[in-house]
């Protein structure tokens, strides 16, 4: 059993684990620390002796002895420790009986969501416990340095166990506050699964499926709340076009080039449901819009043609409700296919502040308008830029080759 | 686990505690919360302070010990009075502090005690 085969099966189950030992310890970094040596105990058993039958079981075994004494020994922690007891005793039940783990991801989302945290910790705070995405790359998808993303959730996490934050759902009435948080991260945690198009690091892949899966659970939780359909609908969209992103070599393929064919028509079909279903409930928001955009670039499966003008026009109530750095740049794209490059490349200048300087999107969307409108030199140099702010490496092939001049010749 | 949540009131709010025309209805609202905690067995302690104008404090500046007359804190809102409530968790404390008389400028902030010293 190969080394990455068992961090793989260690990673499908950190959010459940993770979820289940914070809800019962009430301290997210004890759990963390337990479970991180569950996990290193796992990672040196395991190759030897196979993924046992029930891997949560094992790691949540090993990880609550670590717990109790951990628990034993920090006499704060002393009313935590018969809620772990109980835990124990159920674990040990779990190994025996054929029930399923408890799924209670959503439940430490929630609480991830208190409004007794820090509004900026809310969202980091849920990418790396439910999500397990390290602090690292956490800190580079909010513009901070690690090192102070670092300490944004380790205050966070010594606030939930030392202010005692409940450990429970929330009811019915508490959830719609929390929710705006708790859709951010998972919408981020689809994302940074999504950027990874090659499928190189596993890891990532498997965020994508999670946070797909976490968007499920969150429409089942909260069948009546349009935002939560609304982000299921985005990313079922944006995940029918999984396989058709890449071509055979597995180049990068741009959105209005990829064959229709390769979509995945449940999965469009399942998001055009749940987004007519959210309309239905008449309040709109960020991800119901950001769904329609891409049910509107689904349509060419049946026309052959994208409806720019309904693009633009979607895009303009966007930027207008969220005016994020991405939904100005997508404005501008969609403006630049209706009503010409000239009109792209107004709004795209409208854009301000500093955030543009390190976006790749800016920059590839500018070297293309700026081809457009004849400023070739310009062109030229965006691409560079647009080149050396890419991640990915299909991407940067495909941003090689634009970047080749009109007149042929090679930068 | 003991929660102690502290009421920071507005000087309108503190000239209330005294004015004829407001101080029945402050005080009554008060003892109505007072006894709703006692009554839900939740109370364990605490007490309305004097005016801050009461308050005498002690710093130690340069190793040296001074007493001066007045609050510690030189803000707006001053510490009114404290309650110290038993309670399972914070959500549990915020409920209880959000049910206390509501007054223009009152602030309450709800800080968990820590574990008394064996």
């Amino acid at each position: 059993m190969s080394h990455r085969a068992v961090e793989r099966a260690v990673r499908d189950s950190y959010g459940r684990l993770l979820a289940y030992l914070s809800m019962r310890s009430r301290d997210v970094a004890a759990a963390e620390d337990a479970l991180a040596d569950a996990f290193h105990a796992a990672l040196e058993t395991w190759p030897h002796s196979g993924v046992p039958e029930r891997p949560e079981a094992w790691l949540l075994t090993a990880a609550r002895r670590r717990l109790i004494d951990g628990a034993r020994h920090a006499r704060v922690q002393a009313a935590a420790l018969p809620l772990l007891q109980a835990a124990a005793e159920e674990a040990s039940e779990l190994m025996g009986s054929a029930a399923g783990f408890p799924d209670e991801r959503l439940g430490l989302l929630f609480v991830c969501a208190h409004p007794a945290i820090a509004v900026t910790a809310r969202t980091p705070l849920m990418l790396q416990t439910v999500l397990g995405l390290d602090a690292a790359r956490i800190a580079s998808a909010f513009l901070l340095k690690p090192s102070a993303m670092g300490q944004r959730l380790a205050r966070a996490k010594a606030k939930i166990r030392d202010a005692r934050i409940a450990f429970e759902l929330p009811e019915a009435a508490e959830l719609p506050p929390r929710l705006d948080a708790v859709l951010e991260a998972i919408y981020a945690a689809y994302g940074s699964g999504w950027e990874d198009v090659a499928g190189a690091d596993p890891r990532r892949r498997g965020l994508a499926a999670e946070a797909l899966e976490l968007g499920r659970l969150l429409v089942r939780l909260m069948p009546e709340e349009p935002e939560a359909l609304g982000l299921l609908a985005l990313m079922l969209y944006c995940e029918s076009r999984r396989d058709a992103r890449r071509g055979l070599s597995g180049e990068y393929i741009p959105l209005s080039e990829q064959e229709t064919a390769r979509w995945s028509g449940s999965m469009m079909t399942e998001a055009e449901r749940l987004l007519h279903a959210a309309a239905g409930m008449k309040r709109t928001g960020r991800f119901q819009l950001e769904a329609a955009i891409q049910s509107a670039h689904a349509e060419r499966a049946r026309t052959g043609r994208t409806d720019w003008e309904a693009v633009a026009l979607l895009y303009e109530g966007l930027a207008r409700s969220t005016p994020t750095i991405g939904a100005l740049v997508g404005r501008a794209a969609a403006n630049a296919e209706a009503r010409g490059a000239d009109a792209g490349w107004r709004l795209l200048q409208e854009i301000r502040g500093d955030a543009v300087l390190n976006y790749q999107p800016y920059w590839a969307l500018a070297a293309h308008l700026l081809r457009l409108l004849g400023r070739e030199d310009e062109a030229v140099a965006a691409y560079g830029r647009a080149i050396r702010l890419c991640q990915d490496q299909a991407m940067r092939g495909f941003l090689a080759l634009q970047a080749v001049r009109s007149d042929g010749r090679v930068w | 686990m003991n929660y102690t949540l502290l009421f920071y009131e507005s000087p309108e709010s503190l000239a209330a505690r005294s004015d004829p025309a407001q101080r029945q209805a402050f005080w009554l609202a008060f003892g109505h919360y007072i006894q709703a905690l006692r009554d839900a067995g939740v109370h364990a302690g605490g007490a309305g302070l004097q005016l801050p104008e009461t308050a005498t404090t002690i710093v130690y500046r340069d190793g040296e010990r001074l007493v001066q007359d007045g609050p510690y804190a030189d803000t707006k809102e001053q510490l009114g009075g404290f309650v110290i409530i038993n309670v399972p968790d914070l959500d549990t404390a915020l409920e209880w502090a959000a049910r206390c008389p509501t007054a223009p400028g009152r602030a309450i902030e709800v800080r968990p005690n820590l574990a008394p010293m064996e």
